[in-house]
């Protein structure tokens, strides 16, 4: 049985906060350039899919053939449904072959892009089905190619949107590298484990998730304050 | 010179067939202002995007300037649209770019260096009339102001003509004036040939040279635009000159109804009635006029009702006829 005083018995708090000094600054720079490490490359596979999820579509800019657009669709959905922990496991032999271990914390990127990417793809369609169909065809009418619609026009137009939706697929892929602790990933995830569920050092697992709360709260805001800072919608 | 032959467009969607343009024939000759007037779904639209090809016609050909749009290939046809610009109803300016940046829009699309496209948007900027507006993004505009930096957009890469889809629909009667003026303001001092698309006849007589009345799909009257406002013949056309005549007969009762067109020979609607009781007996009864006075003569129409009687309607045709005014029965 613990106790709520067991955990913040003065004992258990000096200890905590050495390990605070001790571990969590090294942790909390691993789950920061983890996830951004794996937000980055997500963005560079998702934001590519999601144009040519748009794009490609019947009534697109560069209509696919459509049983390709249906492949893409079914690829998509598939690696969605996949829960992260499963995930990790299936793309060893993957994150092998491109970080040349399965554990650690630089190989735990490989599953969390392979996770995130696409998530950035659907956000990405989400946000570049926002933009008026008629802007679009005024652009067309312009005489611009496919590439300078993607490029100067759809993209610039949704990038309020945009940066909404990264914000919350840079918050998830937070949350995931947290469960990336199981499989010897480093970061805050895996402090909150070894010390809270292994070792019954509850405060320490507390302290981490405050820091993760913390990090999760800076991102949303940032991104929120971006997105409509940018935004030229408004009249002021 | 603008060229449509024998153009039809049909759209198969899975539960219907329409047929929007049906055999049209058109020819629209340079430095003109051609309107094309219709009800909402007459197939204006669908045409004047075939003009530029946003829509691949099912059959038949467009020639601008003596290039048959539909045999180029899609670079070359990118590369044709420069010279064949659009304004729309919507404006659709890009909202995250500034006004000065929306009129390079274009040039960038052609290769046109960043200095020499600034300078360019600059004089657009001042042709339209909102040299100061060059900082300010589109939402910060009114209505007019938007399809003002439209217009220069759309004239940015000099084109040699600018289709205007019901572009003065989303604007309020003054403003629509103001925008109309520029148009032919534009047309006249660069020559540029302009096809105004729209449902409103007022717009069409007061910038056009000629029009095209379109009706499901099909041109059912074309030509001169005083000759049509005088002597519209078919129904769309009637329906188009004289909106509110329809319900006038309903008012009508056991009266004959004549209308009367005025073509700027006349001064004065009154008189013109006053004197047919004085002369002929004859007391009319002013159902419907949208008459107006443009230097001195007046233009429009007037609906009257007479005593419905064949003696009557024949001596009041006559001497309608005798004062130089179009009469027709209702
Ligand atoms: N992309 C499309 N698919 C199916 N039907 C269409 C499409 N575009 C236009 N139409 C149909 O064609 C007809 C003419 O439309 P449109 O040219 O927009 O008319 P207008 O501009 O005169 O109001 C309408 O019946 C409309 O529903
Ligand atoms: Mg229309």
């Amino acid at each position: 049985m613990y106790i709520i005083a067991d955990i913040f018995s003065s004992e258990a708090v000096s200890e905590a906060l050495d390990i605070l000094k001790n571990d969590i600054p090294k942790a909390a720079w691993e789950t920061f350039y983890v996830t951004a490490l794996a937000s980055l490359f997500s963005l560079i596979l998702g934001l590519p899919l999601g144009v040519l999820l748009v794009t490609g579509s019947k009534g697109g800019i560069r209509p696919l053939p459509a049983p390709i657009m249906r492949i893409l669709d079914v690829i998509i959905n598939i690696l969605r449904s996949i829960p992260f922990l499963i995930l990790m496991i299936m793309v060893f032999p993957l994150t092998r072959l491109i970080a040349g271990s399965v554990v650690g914390t630089v190989p735990s990127i490989v599953p969390l892009v392979i996770a995130a990417f696409p998530f950035v793809a659907r956000l990405v369609e989400s946000s570049l089905r926002e933009v008026d169909p008629e802007i679009i065809e005024t652009a067309q009418s312009m005489g611009a190619s496919p590439w300078k619609i993607v490029t100067r026009v759809m993209i610039p137009e949704c990038m309020p949107s945009l940066i909404s939706n990264f914000t919350i697929a840079v918050t998830t892929i937070l949350s995931y590298t947290a469960m990336s602790g199981i499989i010897g990933g480093g970061g805050l995830g895996k402090i909150a484990i070894n010390y809270g569920y292994y070792r019954y050092k509850h405060l320490v697992m507390i302290f981490a998730v405050i820091i993760l709360v913390l990090m999760v709260q800076i991102i949303q805001t940032a991104g929120t304050f971006a997105a409509k800072k940018i935004d030229k919608r408004t009249r002021h | 010179m603008i060229e449509i032959k024998n153009l039809s467009k049909t759209f198969v969607t899975p539960d219907n067939t329409v047929e929007a343009l049906k055999n049209i024939n058109l020819s629209v000759n340079d430095g003109e202002i051609y309107g094309i007037i219709g009800m909402s779904g007459a197939g204006k639209s669908t045409l004047v995007r075939c003009i530029n090809m946003l829509e691949k016609p099912t059959s038949g050909t467009v020639i601008v300037n003596g290039v048959d749009l539909g045999s180029l290939s899609d670079r070359e046809l990118r590369k044709e649209r420069s010279k064949i610009t659009m304004i729309f109803q919507g404006f659709n300016l890009l909202m995250q770019r500034n006004c000065l940046k929306n009129i390079c829009f274009p040039l960038e699309i052609a290769g046109v260096k960043k200095a020499e496209a600034k300078k360019r948007a600059e004089e657009l900027l001042e042709i339209v009339g909102l040299p100061d507006k060059a900082k300010n993004y589109p939402a910060q505009l009114s209505g007019g102001q938007q399809q003002r930096i439209a217009i220069a957009r759309a004239l940015a890469t000099e084109p040699k003509v600018l289709l205007c889809d019901e572009a003065t629909s989303a604007l309020d009667p003054n403003t629509t004036a103001q925008i109309l003026d520029l148009i032919r303001d534009i047309n006249k001092r660069l020559g540029i040939t302009v096809i105004v698309i729209t449902h409103q006849m007022s717009v069409v007589e007061s910038i056009c040279e000629r029009v095209a009345i379109m009706d499901n799909g099909e041109v059912a009257e074309e030509g001169k635009v005083s000759e049509i406002f005088s002597h519209p013949k078919s129904l769309v056309a009637k329906r188009l000159v004289f909106p509110d005549s329809a319900e006038t007969a309903e008012l009508a009762g056991d009266e004959k109804l004549i209308r009367i067109i005025f073509n700027g020979h006349n001064s004065s609607a009154r008189p013109l009635i006053a004197e047919m009781a004085l002369k002929e007996g004859i007391t009319a009864n002013i159902c419907y006029a949208s008459t107006k006075t443009i230097s001195g003569d007046l233009y429009g129409n007037m609906i009257i009702g007479i005593p419905n009687d064949e003696e009557t309607v024949k001596r009041a045709m006559a001497f309608l006829k005798e004062e130089n005014v179009t009469a027709e029965e209702v």
